[in-house]
Order: structure tokens, then sequence, then C-alpha cells
């Protein structure tokens, strides 16, 4: 492999400023990964769509303000000619957004997203469009209707989803950074099940302006990476108050780099950490609930206090996460009618009115899930059943914030599995929605509260990742760079390297793509 | 609280503006079914005195200057139509007949 593409972000970042390896060598070391691994019949397919012209024109500037020196090399971002990866539910001018969907097949945006605004103005090369399920409607991307993404690490497993194609780019080192959002999980989950770095910010910490909504009041934008440091300063670059999210935070980007090279020492002594009673368990496979125990023992050697907290109510959090994200996504994927944008499907018979061309587009262009969840939430907004089931709900996530607050008054913070499991298999749950649901019943609450979350690698159960999820009170994410990189510190120093250097190689043997 | 029934579930379709086959509408009621019995629950978990959470971190509204800002154009605005007729968007009728 080459090792331009085994750096980290930070790493290649230091390469660049110094001169060592240009821009356009490193986006050209990464597109020649993807080129060998993503597209054959076994290939990762973690790319929808890839950006190779634009990433290297992007790159070819970098290179040549660095080399013309002078004040515009000095006022260059950090990560200038780092590339990045996108996952395609982000918008994006000049390359298609599809959201996995038949629905925007070719959709061009004519705007930008925020955070993509800030990625173009550090001048971070785009490699590409990542895959997901339908509208990030999943948690193993098997729901994307252009294919599954396979995971790096056993190409017959889900990625976890729906950020699948960030987390598997990210670790089969096409890209060293990647975007992803996250209403339930749709970060950390992948992140847990492909032995990489994902962060989910407090709820209005990074602006949501430009991903394509799924539930509004749970949606977050956040870094997927390799090293919590490395998503320290992406959330950084990404963070910040935006005028164009109206629930968007006014309030300055904590320190979060400073944080991680704090927690980087490995240094836990005074930190309280809890352990969630509810998140583990029943459910939760042994091989998981092993890892989750030595990260326990190794934050204690490092002189953390480890106490164990209750948070009753999380029993709810499932039945009204399945509440209140599908109310959402019924009134957000409303706009999809086939008037101004997106697929357009006549009726093959009877008259062409507006209400038949809509039911016809909505039919040929939403797969199952999303189907499943507009009339799941349409239902829970009904008249007879509001009350019920969508007042319901969110009384629930009042008594989870409830919840928060309790365990937040005795921990710094909170720990639990990231996922209950391992990486599945691919199609072994795709027939049965409530056991896919189930993956992100460890994930939920975070959401729910509009708290921060983080996973790391935690090692390997039968020879495949296991997440540990570090929890953080709302707007205090410093604190869960500080606590994500001291672990990933202290079981690197166990294991004697990154999780990642453990992982199969991949190959174009392997995944059938061009050596 | 009631099973969802299939005509439950076609009238739900028929309200989300989305054609379902007979067979696609037993495969969802079977499937609906399921679900909303595992998150029935909810509904007793919070006693009356409860408030309702709409909203993760709480704001107060804000005014912005009242200044137009950037906007599409309507080129840009219409280069993702099916169907557009000179600066617009083309629907298709409203009622059969006319």
């Amino acid at each position: 492999m080459n090792q331009i593409i085994q750096l980290s972000a930070t790493e290649l970042a230091a390469k660049l400023r110094a001169g060592e390896i240009t821009s356009v060598q490193a986006v050209q070391a990464h597109l020649d990964r993807i080129a060998e691994v993503d597209g054959g019949d076994r290939g990762v397919h973690a790319f929808l769509h890839v950006n190779t012209d634009e990433a290297l024109a992007v790159a070819a500037e970098v290179d040549a303000i660095r080399a013309a020196g002078g004040a515009d090399a000095q006022a260059l971002h950090p990560f200038a000619g780092v590339p990045i990866a996108i996952k395609d539910l982000i918008v994006t001018k000049g390359q298609p957004t599809t959201a996995a969907s038949k629905m925007l097949e070719g959709w061009m945006s004519p705007y930008d997203a925020t955070v993509i605004e800030k990625i173009r103005a550090a001048k971070l090369p785009m490699l590409g469009k990542t895959n997901l399920d339908e509208f990030a409607m999943g948690s193993s991307t098997e729901h994307s209707a252009y294919g599954p993404t396979r995971n790096p690490w056993d190409l017959d497993r889900i990625p976890g989803g729906s950020g699948g194609g960030s987390a598997a780019a990210v670790a089969a080192f096409e890209a060293p950074l990647a975007l992803g959002t996250d209403t339930g999980g749709s970060i950390r989950q992948p992140g847990a099940v492909t032995g990489t770095v994902g962060v989910k910010p407090t709820y209005g910490g990074v602006s949501r302006y430009g991903a394509i909504a799924m539930a509004s009041s749970l949606d977050q934008i956040g870094p997927v990476t390799r090293t919590v440091l490395d998503s320290a300063y992406l959330h950084e670059l990404i963070g910040g108050h935006d005028p164009a999210d109206s629930t968007s935070l006014n309030e300055p980007v904590p320190a979060l780099v400073e944080a991680a090279e704090q927690g980087a020492s490995g240094d836990m002594t005074g930190v309280r950490v809890g352990v969630i009673k509810e998140l583990q368990g029943e459910g939760y496979e042994a091989g998981v609930q092993e890892r989750f125990n030595e990260s326990l023992e190794a934050l204690r050697a490092a002189g953390a206090e480890i106490i164990e907290v209750s948070c009753p109510n999380f029993k709810y959090a499932l039945g009204a996460y399945y509440l209140i994200m599908p109310s959402e996504v019924s009134s957000n994927l409303a706009k999809f009618d086939g008037v101004r944008f997106g697929t357009r499907v006549l009726p093959t018979q009877g008259p062409l009115t507006i209400e038949r061309v809509m039911g016809a587009t909505r039919a040929a262009g939403f797969g199952d899930e999303v189907k499943r969840r507009i009339i799941l939430g349409t239902y829970a907004l009904s008249a007879g059943y509001y009350d019920a089931y969508y007042g319901s709900a969110q009384k629930v996530r009042t008594l989870i914030q409830r919840d928060f607050d309790a365990a937040f008054a005795q921990a710094d913070v909170l720990i639990s599995p990231t996922s209950p499991t391992v990486a599945f298999e691919l199609g072994s749950k795709t027939d049965d929605p409530l056991a896919m649901y189930l993956n992100d019943v460890a994930t939920i609450p975070a959401n729910m509260a509009g708290i921060p979350g983080i996973t790391v690698p935690g090692g390997l159960s039968q020879g495949l990742p296991v997440g540990i999820q570090f929890l953080a009170p709302a707007r205090e994410d410093a604190r869960l760079y500080r606590a994500g990189a001291a672990l990933e510190k202290l079981l690197e120093d166990k294991w004697g390297g990154r999780l990642l250097d453990s992982a199969p190689e991949l190959s174009a043997a392997t995944t059938g793509g061009v050596a | 609280m009631s099973a969802i029934s299939r005509e439950d579930v076609a009238h739900l379709a028929q309200l989300a503006h989305i054609e379902m086959s007979d067979a696609e509408l037993d495969k969802m009621t079977g499937e609906l079914g399921v679900i909303v019995e595992s998150i029935a629950s909810v509904s007793e978990a919070a006693s009356a005195d409860v408030p309702a959470t709409t909203h993760p971190i709480a704001l107060s509204n804000v005014f912005r200057e009242d200044i137009v800002g950037p906007t599409l154009t309507a080129e840009e605005a219409l280069m993702n139509a099916p169907d557009s007729v000179d600066t617009r968007f083309k629907v298709p009728a409203i009622l059969d007949g006319e």
C-alpha cells in the first residue's frame, strides 16, 4: 500500500506544509486507491461519484500557492490540500447529489452546503460523494438504491449505516477524512463496525444547511476519520454559527484540538466516567462486552474514576425515536413530488393529474425503507393517534434529557459500547426492519437529547472491530476529544499500533479493481 | 392502541402520495404491525405532567435584518425541474378533465 494513504490527516497535513509531499501526489494516491479497491465486483463501493478533475485542480492550486510562498501561503488553512470524501446526503455544486435515492438520480445542486463552503474556503480537495442508506435511513448501507457498500474488514459484511460509505472510505484508506451525518447513529455505528473514529457534535454545533433533511430535530453533520485528533481538526473546520441554519448555536467552536492533544497523554486522572447500566448486558454480544470491559480497565488504570449510572427511561428511547424520526421524515420528504426537481414518473394509465403523477413518482423514486418510514410517520401524526404517539414520544424525549442530566451530575463523560454487535453479514437483516433498528439502540439517546457523542476503536471480536462510545453534555464536545484521545492512546499502546494496521490487506486481486 | 389494518395502510399511502400495489400493501401492513406493536409502550412511558420536548437545545427566535441575501436565479432554480416553461415550473393538471 502506498505510504501516503496510510498517513493520518494530521500527519499528511504536516508533510504538505513541510513540502515533503505535494497535494497533487496525495490526491492522486487516494484516487489510485479508489480505482484499486472501490469499483470491482467485490469492491468496497464506498463512492457513488469520484470527483477526479476538481480534486486534482484544487490540489494543484494549493501546491502553486505553497510553492509561491508569501502571504497567500501563510494564510492557507493548516489542512489545505488534504483530501476529503463527502457523504452524498450533503449538497455540492459541480457534483451530483443523490442521497442514494433514485428520486435524485443525476440531481445537481444549485448551491453548496455551508460545510462544503468551509471545505472549499480551506481548500481541501473533495474526492467524491460516498454511499449511504437511501436518504440516510438504515444501519447497513444496504438500503442504497445504488447497491451496498462492503466492510473493508470483511467484504461479505455491512459497513454500518447510514454513513457506511464514509466510514468504509476512511477504513479502506481511500480518504483520510470524510463527512457524515448522524440522526440516530449514522456516523457512530459505521465508525464502530469499521474500526474508525466518528463524532456526532452537539446539535446545532455544525450547520445543517445543505444536508438533505431526514429528521430535522435529530440530524447533525460530523467528522469521520481514523484518529481522534483528525476528527478534532475537521470538527473545528466545519463547526460554528451559520445564519442560514436557524437551529445553529450562536457560540464559538470549543477548543477541540487542544482537548484531543491533552487526551493523547493518556492521563485520565480525576475524570469521572459513568457506565450506563442500561446500555450493556442483554442484546450485547459477549465479545463486544469483553472489549468494553477492557476499555473500562484501561481508563481506570489511567486514573479515571469509573462509576455506574442509571438511565431508566432509555428503554423507551428506541420506540420514541421510531415515532419522532418518521414523523419528521414524512414531512421533510413531502417535497419530493416530481414538480420542481428530481425524478418525475407518469402513471401508465388514466388521467395525468398532479396527484397521480406524485403517487407514481414517489412509488418509483423511493425504496422500501423510505416508504415504510413515511407511512409510519404519516400514521403517528394522523388525527386520533397524534397525542398517543407523537405527543408521548416528545415527552419521552424530556425523560431522556432528565436521565442524562442526572447522569452528568455524577460523571464528566458517559461510556457504552457504540453498537451491540460487530458487523453482520450482508443481507442477514434486510427482511427484518425491527432487527435492523436495534443496531442503533446505544446511539439514539444522544440524538434525542441533542448531546455529542464519539466512537473510537475498542479492539476486535471475531476479527471484527468493536466501537466504544463516549457521550458528553451539550456544548461539552471537548470532553469527548479528551476522553476519546486518551482511550485511543491507551489501547494503541496495548496493541502496539493502530487497530486498522491489523485489517486484512485489500488489493485489486481481492476486490476485482484496477491494479 | 388498535392494530394497524390493511385499510389504514392504504389510506396512509394515499395521504402520503405513494402508489402501492396489493402485494406492497400486504407486506407493509405486516411490517408496520410489528413496528407499531414494538413502539406502543411509548404512550405509557410519560405521565400527563411531563412537558414535551420539540427541540433538543432550547433556542429563542432570532430576527435578521430585512435585507435581501443571495438567492437562486430563475435559471438555477429551474435547472433540475422535470418540466418548465419560460421562467416557471410546469405543473401537471390539478383537476381531471380540464
